[in-house]
């Protein structure tokens, strides 16, 4: 299963469910990040980690760790 | 008639501005009971009866961030009485997101009335927005707004007023959120099962929401009994089995799936690139972030550390308060014959207690400046982008570094710039780490250590700030691992938000009220402790009597005497080291001229005594000790109004003086052994 972390630079997503629970998860889904809803990548911080994505309409950041609880397929 | 209205909207909403715009000057600043989550209060500049209160900077209502539950509890009336009408605060550029937090406000049973903020960018970004038709598809009244343009504000505030008057307000129930059918029956058959026991404070569809996400707090607060439970636990899991999905997932999903067709009507968004995706290809972009944010944090130390801000502050502390108040106020005292000890309280107590607090003010008022001017415009949210990988394995925020560069000025300033870390356990150990860093009070100590044991040797200095790095890193490490700092009570998944022009009224108005909290939470507690310790240095048993003494007899040389032989393990255990140690609590400054005062030492004369007093080692222990231990009273005062609780202040105390002793034991005890 593919999940948000192993997506490149560039390339969009779209979320198929997230995993986990508890506060982590329901600040993810409180912030868009729901089934069906496309992520673009848009970059990685200077270390690598974390990652700027887009979802509707803004700029979210969130470590690699993190958004392997976001389960996706590419779009 | 008395009206009150809650103000609520997602962080970087615009909610500030519109808050000054409503209150005018008229604002008190506080804290949630309970926790460091700022609170303002104020009243509508037009009418003193309408009582407004600031909800903090939300995204949702979930029980998970001490945000969301203090505004959740306070639209709850859980911390008194329930706001009679809800200001939402949407900004129209992130519509789709903002709307989400509406459609809980909507729940809580509270009129809500929307104003659209920042429909300026809207237009510019070439984006349509129509506002007539949202108010409609969403059934609320709705006013347009920016920054600039207040008149829409006041029409929405005379409708709140209106809407918050009436004293029998039905549910606000216009915004129906329209599920999908399989969830909408879900809530229906909770209702059935448990409606009896919902009180009518609120809609029963918001307890049927709660307890269909199954909210532990709803399921207490209803008191449903076991079998209840159990047909409920049932209606959600069939619930869940027909959607595939969990039922929190489903009732988020729902939610933005409502907000994405009630825009499909009336929004259109432009795919050009936006102004702030322009600016950070450069800001954050993997060659030039680090560049870019070495000029602004050089900036930021020039400013406020190296320059404005230190050049105002010494001014207040060398001219106004150590020259001028104190000639002026002495002449006063000879001219009415004042005793040798009220003489002494005034000018060597009060005044310097007094010149204590407000000589941090202009280099804070520059820091303050310059921090909200950061956040403002949006690159503080970059700095955590850029430096997270680095500072989390220590239990810090990448926003940590401003409060330790800033800390190599002054502590005070720097403590209060852990305020913007958003993670409380990163800001407690950002706040007490960040004195470790050798200030410019910590100078003269290193200077006459380096004078006196080292031959003036760069590198006591050098190691001094060494340490201090070290020190941070250390605890960092060891903070981390205490149950009550784990880190990630907030998760990292936040906003970069977008760029806009700093609002300067904004900035200002933010900078006064931290200026004047500082003075009143922190002032009281610096200028206590330095009455208490000019007392203790001028008074004690001589001859027999009670009175004014000098130093060598005072109270405190007593305590000094006491607390000495705790030092003997780390190599100056004798009592005028101790004594020093103990003023440098007031002010390190006072380490080298107490220890000047005490071993008689003429002008610049202490190093040369110091060094047959000490051996290298020792002196050694001896600054690491006073560098690293407890800091100064008004660092002190800082972290208490920072951590907001007695008990974190005492265990900062605690850690700082505990680490230090440990550091220079082992420092002093290796060393004496190669």
């Amino acid at each position: 299963m593919k999940t948000l972390d192993g997506v490149r630079v560039g390339k969009r997503a779209a979320v198929t469910k997230i995993l986990g629970e508890g506060a982590l998860k329901r600040h993810i889904l409180d912030m868009g990040i729901t089934k069906g809803t496309v992520i673009e990548v848009r970059k990685a911080a200077p270390f690598g980690d974390p990652i700027q994505v887009n979802v509707r309409g803004f700029e979210l950041m969130l470590r690699k760790e993190d958004a392997k609880i976001i389960a996706v397929e590419m779009v | 008639m008395n009206v009150s209205i809650a103000l609520a909207g997602n962080p970087n909403s615009g909610k500030t501005t519109v808050f000054n715009a409503l209150t005018g000057g008229d604002q008190y600043v506080g804290n949630w009971a309970g926790v460091t989550v700022e609170k303002k209060t104020g009243h509508l500049k037009t009418d003193k009866a309408v009582h407004i209160t600031d909800l903090p900077g939300i995204y949702a209502l979930s029980p998970y961030s001490p945000e969301e539950i203090v505004s959740h509890d306070f639209l709850m009336g859980k911390s008194g009485e329930k706001p009679d009408v809800i200001l939402d605060i949407v900004d129209a550029s992130n519509i789709e997101r903002n709307l989400y937090l509406t459609t809980q406000l909507a729940q809580t049973g509270i009129p809500i009335i929307l104003v659209l903020n920042m429909m300026d960018l809207v237009n510019r970004h070439g984006d349509k927005l129509d506002a007539a038709k949202l108010g409609e598809a969403l059934g609320v009244p709705i006013f347009e707004a920016s920054a600039l343009h207040e008149q829409g504000l006041a029409e929405a505030a005379k409708r709140a007023v209106e809407i918050g008057s009436v004293s029998h307000k039905p549910y606000h129930e216009r915004i129906h959120v329209e599920f999908s059918e399989t969830t909408a029956k879900a809530l229906e058959a909770i209702k059935a099962v448990a409606g009896a026991n919902m009180p009518k404070t609120r809609p029963a569809i918001h307890f049927a929401i709660d307890l269909f996400e199954r909210t532990a707090s709803a399921q207490s607060e209803l008191g449903l009994s076991g079998l209840q439970m159990e047909s409920i636990e049932k209606i959600i899991s069939d619930a869940e089995k027909a959607l595939g999905d969990d039922s929190e997932s489903i009732i988020a999903k729902e939610r933005y799936d409502y907000i994405a067709k009630v825009l499909s009507t009336c929004y259109q968004k432009s795919d050009r690139e936006s102004f702030s995706d322009k600016i950070d290809r450069f800001v954050t972009n993997k060659y030039l972030a680090i560049p870019i944010f070495a000029v602004v944090m050089f900036l930021v130390y020039y400013i406020s550390v190296a320059t404005i801000g230190a050049i105002g502050t010494n001014w207040v502390n060398d001219v106004l308060f150590g020259e001028w108040v104190p000639a002026a106020v002495g002449d006063a005292l000879t001219a009415v014959s004042a005793a040798p000890w009220l003489h002494s309280l005034i000018v060597d107590g009060i005044i310097a207690g007094v010149g204590a607090v407000l000589g941090f003010l202009p280099q804070m008022a520059v820091l303050f400046l310059l921090l909200s001017l950061l956040e403002d415009c949006g690159y503080m949210s970059r700095i955590a982008f850029i430096l997270d990988r680095v500072f989390r394995k220590f239990g810090l925020s990448g926003k940590s570094f401003i409060p330790f560069l800033v800390s190599t000025g002054c502590g005070v300033p720097g403590i209060m710039a852990a305020r913007p870390i958003e993670d409380e356990s990163q800001r407690r150990i950002t706040i007490i780490s960040t004195t470790f860093m050798p200030c410019s009070a910590k100078l003269p100590i290193i200077a006459m250590i380096a004078g006196g044991l080292f031959g003036n040797s760069a590198w006591v200095a050098f190691s001094a700030y060494l340490a201090g790095i070290a020190a941070i890193i250390l605890s960092g490490l060891i903070l981390k691992g205490f149950k009550k700092l784990k880190v990630s009570e907030m998760p990292f998944v936040m906003e970069l938000p977008s760029y806009h022009a700093p609002r300067l009224k904004n900035i200002f108005r933010h900078t006064w009220n931290q200026l004047k909290a500082f003075i009143i939470k922190a002032g009281t507690i610096i200028f206590a402790a330095s009455v208490l310790i000019w007392l203790l240095s001028n008074f004690g048993f001589n001859d027999g009597s009670f009175g004014m003494v000098d130093s060598e007899h005072s109270i405190l040389s007593y305590i000094g005497r006491v607390v000495a032989p705790l030092f003997i393990p780390l190599g100056f255990g004798t009592w005028q080291m101790a004594v020093a140690s103990i003023t440098g609590i007031a002010a390190k400054e006072n380490v080298v001229s107490t220890l000047s005062v005490l071993f008689s030492a003429g002008q610049g004369g202490i190093d040369t005594i110091l060094s047959s007093h000490l051996t290298a080692p020792a002196a050694y222990s001896f600054l690491l000790f006073n560098l690293l231990c407890a800091p100064c009273f008004a660092a002190i005062g800082a972290v208490r109004r920072e951590m907001n609780s007695t008990k974190w202040t005492l265990f900062a105390l605690l850690y700082q003086t505990a680490f230090a002793y440990v550091v220079s034991l082992l420092v002093y005890n290796i060393w004496r052994l190669i």
